[in-house]
């Protein structure tokens, strides 16, 4: 296998380095805008729980509400759905780019709640001392609540980026390009098990990594 | 601090407790129309300079309370005035500005396990707007004071207890309050820690002229800092008031929670309290003007708030029992005997004294 790879190394190295630099570009931007977008969120459904910091019920439930349609539909019927969205914002509809749009849409509410989880695990007592000082809502979320949940907020980024790979490789099945997309095409399509298994190989690394890495960052971030 | 105030006015504003506290309430709201009633009209007056302890059963209302004084929890009725200030007029900006004249200490120390030693100190002064160069140049005085000089580097998970409520009693005193709240603040320290963080809170009381308000169940807290004390029972005070008065008092449940002596069933039986004197030559005397007879069954003494202090449980035997009993009164005995006890309603403080 390894002579056969080495034989068609002209032909399959770029293929793959393509493919795996797409993954990589879907998933690196649509991890940047979905923590953007997903930690703020986080943060209301979060403030807006009675006996928090912004207690606001109906928000809370409208929000809730959002989320959990947006991470019960499933992802392929999500790029579907969004397509004339997609368009509207990156003027096409297939490529690694139009993918970043639906992967983040589906990514947003998944990580949000991760925040949510993350920022409840921070001790009443905490917040009250914040309080006691005189410190407002916004110190407290910028001072308090974001250091101290921050390796937890780290480890739910790691595992949403994993669930992106992952996603990645769905958006590849529909023309959204990146190793899923290779998979398919060159390896399902053509009956070459090589590809398909270069493919798969390729994208255990790439999630390792990406663990290892946020394992890391929150170890390091971490001082309990 | 206000200078167009006139001079009577401001006579009267240094005349009154530092924190003041009238007919205080507080009702929870439990939902489904069920309520709790946490305080139940508390009248609480802590005057400048002086230590007050608060005791009370799990539930009696204790953090309810404190937490009124900074309004962390906002009464359902009555006033706290803290340094002359209406704390229940206050809200937003102005509430916040206020609370940094009140420090506070938690009984699991509340520091930021993101944020060093020196990082958790100088929180209260960023919150203020310290510039930079004086918030350095202040924590550093204020982990002198606590005894944590050289540990600003660490991470709180890096200490002992004891270490945690340093960094936690000079983190409260940062803003310059005039009041620390405690919280049961050695409630997770051993007895030798504890010991520590007391002495600490008597010197920055006398050195600073901090007013401190603490909560504890321990009695050993109230023996050795507190000038003063209450106790406290189903969201109301039983009893409060300086220390050596709450004990002269023959009824005092302070007292019997502090030293309590062994019940003892026999006819005849009295409770003495004394403070400020030595009883022997009282009860000598008893024997050779009365003609009593005294069987001391139990007895205990003690130095409160700087005074010595004793308990005796004697059995007296005599005629003239009735004219001996009165004859200590007069000489300003506390005595109860066996015939008036305490209301019986469990609303006694125990504890394990420290
Ligand atoms: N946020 C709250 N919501 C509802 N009820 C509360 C709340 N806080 C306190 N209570 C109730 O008020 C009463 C007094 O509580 P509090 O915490 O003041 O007691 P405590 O004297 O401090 O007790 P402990 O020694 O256990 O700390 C209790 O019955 C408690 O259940
Ligand atoms: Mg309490």
């Amino acid at each position: 296998m390894l002579t056969e790879l080495a034989e068609r190394w002209d032909e399959l190295g770029p293929l793959l380095f393509d493919g795996t630099y797409a993954t990589l570009y879907m998933v690196g931007w649509s991890t940047l805008f979905t923590a953007l977008f997903g930690l703020p969120l986080g943060v209301l459904l979060y403030a807006t729980e009675r006996g928090r910091l912004l207690p606001a019920p109906w928000l809370r439930a409208v929000l809730g509400a959002i989320v959990n349609i947006g991470r019960s539909v499933p992802f392929i019927v999500l790029m579907v759905a969004v397509l004339t969205f997609t368009r509207f914002i990156t003027g096409t509809t297939i490529g690694p780019t139009a993918a970043i749009v639906p992967l983040t849409l589906g990514a947003i509410p998944f990580y949000a709640r991760l925040v949510e989880t993350s920022l409840r695990e921070v001790g009443r007592d905490v917040i009250e001392a914040a309080e006691a000082m005189g410190a407002g809502r916004g110190t407290i979320v910028a001072k308090v609540l974001l250091p101290e949940a921050l390796p937890g907020l780290i480890a739910g980024l790691t595992v949403t980026v994993v669930a992106l790979v992952s996603y990645s490789a769905m958006a590849g099945a529909i023309g959204g390009g990146g190793l899923g997309d290779v998979a398919i095409r060159f390896g399902y399509q053509r009956f070459d098990e090589l590809v398909l298994l270069l493919c798969v190989v390729l994208l255990v690394v790439v999630v390792q990594l990406l663990q290892s890495l946020g394992d890391l960052a929150a170890r390091r971030l971490s001082h309990r | 601090m206000d200078p167009y105030l006139p001079p009577v006015a401001r006579h009267v504003r240094e005349r009154e407790p530092l924190i003041d506290v009238q007919n205080l309430t507080k009702v929870y709201d439990l939902g489904r129309g069920r309520t709790v009633q946490a305080l139940d009209g508390v009248d609480l007056h802590v005057p400048q300079g002086q230590v007050f302890g608060i005791l009370g059963r799990s539930g009696a209302g204790k953090s309810t309370l404190l937490r009124c004084v900074n309004l962390l929890e906002r009464p359902t009725s009555g006033s706290v005035r803290v340094d002359g200030q209406d704390m229940t007029a206050l809200r937003g900006a102005a509430l916040r500005r206020a609370r940094r004249g009140i420090g506070m200490i938690h009984q699991h120390f509340a520091l930021l396990s993101s944020r060093t030693v020196a990082g958790n100190v100088a929180f209260p002064l960023e919150v203020m707007g310290t510039p930079r160069a004086q918030r350095a140049r202040r924590v550093a005085e204020l982990l002198d004071v606590v005894g944590l000089g050289d540990r600003g580097g660490s991470y709180p998970a890096q200490l002992s207890g004891g270490q945690k409520q340093r960094v936690g009693i000079a983190r409260a005193l940062a803003a310059g309050p005039k009041v620390l709240l405690s919280d049961e603040a050695t409630s997770a320290l051993d007895p030798e820690t504890t010991g520590s963080i007391l002495d600490l809170l008597r010197r920055l009381n006398r050195e600073l002229g901090l007013t401190v308000l603490l909560i504890t169940h321990e009695m050993g807290v109230i023996k050795r800092v507190c000038d003063s004390a209450a106790v406290m029972h189903d969201g109301r005070f039983l009893e409060s008031g300086p220390l050596p008065e709450l004990l002269a008092a023959p009824d005092s449940r302070l007292a019997d929670a502090l030293f309590p002596l062994p019940t003892v069933d026999l006819p005849g039986v009295v409770t003495l309290s004394y403070a400020e004197r030595a009883t022997e030559p009282v009860l000598s005397a008893l024997t050779r003007e009365f003609d009593v007879d005294v069987n001391i069954l139990a007895g205990t003494v003690e130095t409160v708030a700087g005074a010595p202090y004793g308990r005796l449980k004697v059995q007296l035997t005599g005629e003239r029992t009735a004219e001996a009993l009165e004859y200590l009164r007069a000489r300003g005995l506390a005595v109860r005997t066996a015939g008036d006890p305490l209301a019986a309603d469990g609303a006694e403080p125990t504890g394990e004294g420290a």
